[in-house]
C-alpha cells in the first residue's frame, strides 16, 4: 500500500507541477499554429503571476486574481502583437524583448509583495468522491484550475481539428499569402491567436503564484515559459502530445524532490538542473528528424506578413 | 484617413543612424511617464538615473566596469545575430567562463605567478566556448533549436555555480558563506586608476572589440556569416556551409561571454559567488540590437546600458526606488529599438480610405 500511495503522490505532484506548462504550451501552440512565434512566454507568465498575486492580496479573492492575471497576460501579448504584426518587427527579437521587459516589470511591480502570505486556491473537496481510494486524489482531488486545464486542452484540440475557425487559423499559419488571397484577415486572426497565447500564459503564471507555490518571488517561473516553448516543438505542434509532455516534465521535477526526500545525498542545485537537461535531451532527440519537424511546423512560422508586398 | 506602411525601395541609411537615438528618446519619455505614475518627480528621477552617475570619477570608473562585460557579451552576440544564429545563453556562457577561470585560480591558490593572469583569461574563454559548443553541436548534428538549448543551459550553469560555491569550492575561511576564497594576487586584474575600481578588464574588451571588427569587416569567414544572415539562399548557392556559420558564431559569442565572466570575477568580484552577473548576458542582447550589430554601435550601446544599471542603483540609493526599474527600462528600450526599426524599411503614409467606405 505504501508503494501505491507514493505512486499516487508522485502522479498528483506531476500533474500539479505540469499544469503551468500545459497552460503556457497550449497558448503558445495556438499562436504558433497561426504562424506567430512568441518567445515572450516567460515574460507574460511572470507578469501574469505578479498581477494575479497583487490583485488577490488587494481584493482578497483568488478568482479575481486569476482573471486579472489573464488580462495582464493578454495586455503583454498585445504589446507583442502591435510590434510584430502591425510594425512588422522581428518576432524572435521582439519575443526576447517581451521576456526581458516582463522579468523587469514583474520584479518592479512585485517588490512589496515578496513574502506576503495569501490563501491560495485550495483543491476541491467533493463529498464522498474526493475520499475514494486512488480515484479520489487522482481524479476528484484537484484544484479548479487543473480541471480548467483539462477543459482547455479539449477545447484547443476540438478547435484546431474539428472546427472551421481552427481550419482557417491553420491555413493562416501554413500560408498567409494564400489565406489572404482567400479573403481572410491574416493580421486579425494572428492578433486573436497571440492574445489567446497571452491569456494562457497569464493563467499559467497565476497557477504558479496563486496555487502551486502560493507566493510571489522574483523570477519565480524559473524558465518554465521556455520549457513550454520547447514542449510545443517536442509535441510537433499537437495539443495531446504537448499535454503529455507537460506532465512528463512535471514528473521529472517532482522525482528530483522525492530523490532528496528519500535521503539520497544529492546537491539540491544539481537536482534543480534536471528539467532543463531533460528539455535539452528531448529537444535534440525529437528535432533529429529534420523532415518531421519541417512537415509539422506551420510553414509561415515566424515570417512577417505585409499585405501590400 | 489611415496610417499605412509602405515598403521602401532600399533601406534608409539616415534612419539606420537615427532610430537608436529615437529609441533612446522614447525610452526617456516613457521613463518620465513611469516616474509620474509612481508619484516621484520625473525630472529629478531622470537626473538621478542618467546624469548623477556621471558626476564623479569613481562612478565613471563604475560605468566602464559595467560596460566591460556588456560589451564583451554583445560583441560576440552581434556576430551570431548577423548570421541568424540566436545564442541567447550568453549569461550561461559568462557563468561557465567565470567557473573555469575561477576554478583555475582556486586550484593553484597560493602557488600562483604572473603566468596565471593570461591562463585564467584563456580558461574563461574556453569555458564559455565549451558551454556554447553544446548548442552548436546539437543544432548542427541534431537540428535542435539553439535558442532553447542555449537558454536552458543558462539555468544549468547558474545551478552548477550555486552547487560549487555552496559545496566543494566554499571558502574554508568564509564562515560558511556561499563564496570561494578571494583569488590570489595574480588572479586579480590590476586597478588602472587610483580611487576607482576600474580594472584592466576594459583593455580585454577593447582588444576583443578590435578583433570582432576586423573579423566582420575584413575576414572571409566574417563575410560568410553576414551573407548567411542576410541572404540564406545566396549563401547556400555560394556553397557556404551553414554548419560552419553556426559553429563560428557560437564559438565567438561563447568565447567573448566566457571572457566577460572572467574579467568580472578577476577584476570586480575577485572570488566566485552564487550570483556573479546581474543579467549582463541578457542585457547584452539589447546592447547588440541597440548598437545595430555593428562593433562601434555596440560600444556606444554598452555604455548606455551600463549607465542604466548605474542609474538604477543611484535611484535606489538616493530616491529609494526599487532596483528593478533598470529591468523595466531595458525592456522598454529594446521595444523602442525594434519598433522604430520599422522606419528603416518602411515609410509611414497617411492614406485616405474613403473609397473603401460603403456607399
Amino acid at each position: 500500500m505504501d508503494g501505491l500511495d507514493a505512486a499516487i503522490t508522485i502522479l498528483v505532484g506531476a500533474i500539479r507541477a505540469g499544469t503551468p506548462l500545459v497552460f503556457a504550451a497550449l497558448g503558445e501552440l495556438i499562436a504558433e499554429k497561426s504562424g506567430v512565434l512568441n518567445l515572450g512566454v516567460e515574460g507574460m507568465m511572470l507578469v501574469g503571476a505578479v498581477v494575479g498575486f497583487m490583485v488577490t492580496v488587494t481584493t482578497g479573492s483568488v478568482y479575481i486574481g486569476i482573471l486579472a492575471a489573464v488580462a495582464a497576460g493578454m495586455l503583454m501579448s498585445l504589446v507583442f502583437g502591435v510590434l510584430t504584426l502591425s510594425l512588422l518587427t522581428n518576432q524572435v527579437a521582439t519575443g526576447l524583448a517581451l521576456t526581458i521587459f516582463g522579468v523587469g516589470l514583474s520584479a518592479f511591480l512585485g517588490i512589496k509583495y515578496v513574502g506576503t502570505p495569501i490563501n491560495g486556491l485550495k483543491p476541491l473537496d467533493i463529498p464522498v468522491l474526493s475520499d475514494l481510494p486512488v480515484l479520489g486524489p487522482l481524479v476528484f482531488g484537484h484544484d479548479l484550475l487543473i480541471y480548467i486545464s483539462f477543459a482547455l486542452f479539449a477545447a484547443v484540440a476540438w478547435f484546431l481539428y474539428r472546427s472551421r475557425a481552427g481550419l482557417i487559423l491553420r491555413a493562416v499559419g501554413e500560408s498567409h499569402d494564400a489565406a489572404h488571397a482567400l479573403g481572410y484577415s491574416v493580421i486579425a486572426i494572428r492578433y486573436m491567436a497571440v492574445l489567446f497565447g497571452g491569456a494562457c500564459a497569464g493563467l499559467s503564471g497565476a497557477y504558479l503564484s496563486l496555487v502551486y507555490t502560493p507566493q510571489w518571488a522574483e523570477n519565480m517561473t524559473a524558465g518554465r515559459g521556455w520549457i513550454a516553448l520547447a514542449l510545443v516543438v517536442f509535441a510537433t505542434w499537437r495539443p495531446g502530445r504537448a499535454m503529455l509532455g507537460a506532465y512528463l516534465f512535471g514528473g521529472i521535477t517532482i522525482m528530483g524532490l522525492h530523490v532528496q526526500a528519500l535521503g539520497f545525498e544529492v546537491s539540491s542545485h544539481l537536482v534543480a538542473t534536471l528539467p532543463y537537461i531533460a528539455t535539452i535531451v528531448v529537444l535534440a532527440v525529437i528535432s533529429r528528424d529534420a523532415t518531421k519537424i519541417r512537415l509539422n511546423a506551420p510553414a509561415s512560422l515566424g515570417k512577417p506578413f505585409h499585405p501590400s508586398a | 484617413m489611415q496610417l499605412r506602411l509602405e515598403q521602401r525601395q532600399s533601406t534608409s541609411r539616415a534612419m539606420q543612424y537615427a532610430t537608436p537615438v529615437i529609441a533612446a528618446g522614447l525610452t526617456m519619455i516613457a521613463g518620465i511617464a513611469l516616474f509620474g505614475v509612481l508619484g516621484t518627480d520625473p525630472f529629478l528621477a531622470l537626473y538621478t538615473f542618467f546624469i548623477q552617475p556621471l558626476t564623479s570619477l569613481y562612478s565613471i570608473g563604475e560605468l566602464l566596469i559595467k560596460a566591460t562585460p556588456l560589451l564583451l557579451c554583445a560583441l560576440g552576440l552581434s556576430v551570431g545575430f548577423k548570421g541568424n544564429v540566436w545564442n541567447i545563453g550568453a549569461e550561461g556562457q559568462l557563468t561557465m567562463g567565470a567557473i573555469a577561470s575561477g576554478g583555475l585560480a582556486l586550484a593553484v591558490y597560493a602557488q600562483d605567478g604572473p603566468w596565471l593572469l593570461p591562463l585564467m583569461l584563456l580558461a574563461g574563454a574556453l569555458g564559455g566556448m565549451a558551454w556554447a559548443a553544446i548548442p552548436a553541436f546539437l543544432r548542427t548534428r541534431f537540428n535542435a533549436n539553439e535558442i532553447l538549448v542555449s537558454l536552458m543551459l543558462t539555468y544549468v550553469a547558474v545551478q552548477i555555480l550555486g552547487h560549487l560555491v555552496h559545496g566543494p569550492w566554499r571558502s574554508p575561511e568564509g564562515f560558511n558563506f556561499p563564496e570561494t576564497r578571494t583569488f590570489g594576487d595574480w588572479g586579480q586584474l590590476p586597478i588602472l586608476v587610483e580611487g576607482t575600481r576600474l580594472h584592466a578588464g576594459v583593455f580585454v574588451a577593447l582588444l576583443v572589440f578590435l578583433a570582432v571588427w576586423l573579423f566582420l569587416s575584413r575576414s572571409f569567414q566574417g563575410f560568410k556569416v553576414t551573407v548567411a544572415g542576410q541572404a540564406p539562399a545566396a549563401a547556400a548557392y555560394a556553397g557556404f556551409s551553414n554548419k560552419s556559420v553556426v559553429w563560428v558564431s557560437l564559438m565567438i559569442s561563447g568565447a567573448t561571454a566566457g571572457l566577460a565572466g572572467t574579467v568580472e570575477v578577476m577584476g570586480t568580484i575577485q572570488q566566485l559567488q552564487p550570483v556573479i552577473s546581474p543579467g549582463y548576458g541578457f542585457a547584452a542582447i539589447i546592447v547588440a540590437f541597440l548598437g545595430r550589430l555593428h562593433p562601434v554601435g555596440v560600444v556606444l550601446a554598452s555604455l548606455l546600458m551600463s549607465l542604466m544599471y548605474l542609474g538604477g542603483e543611484s535611484l535606489q540609493m538616493s530616491m529609494n526606488l526599487p532596483l528593478a526599474v533598470t529591468g523595466v527600462f531595458q525592456g522598454l528600450l529594446l521595444f523602442f529599438v525594434l519598433g522604430s526599426d520599422v522606419l528603416v524599411r518602411y515609410r509611414i503614409r497617411l492614406v485616405r480610405t474613403h473609397q473603401t467606405e460603403p456607399a
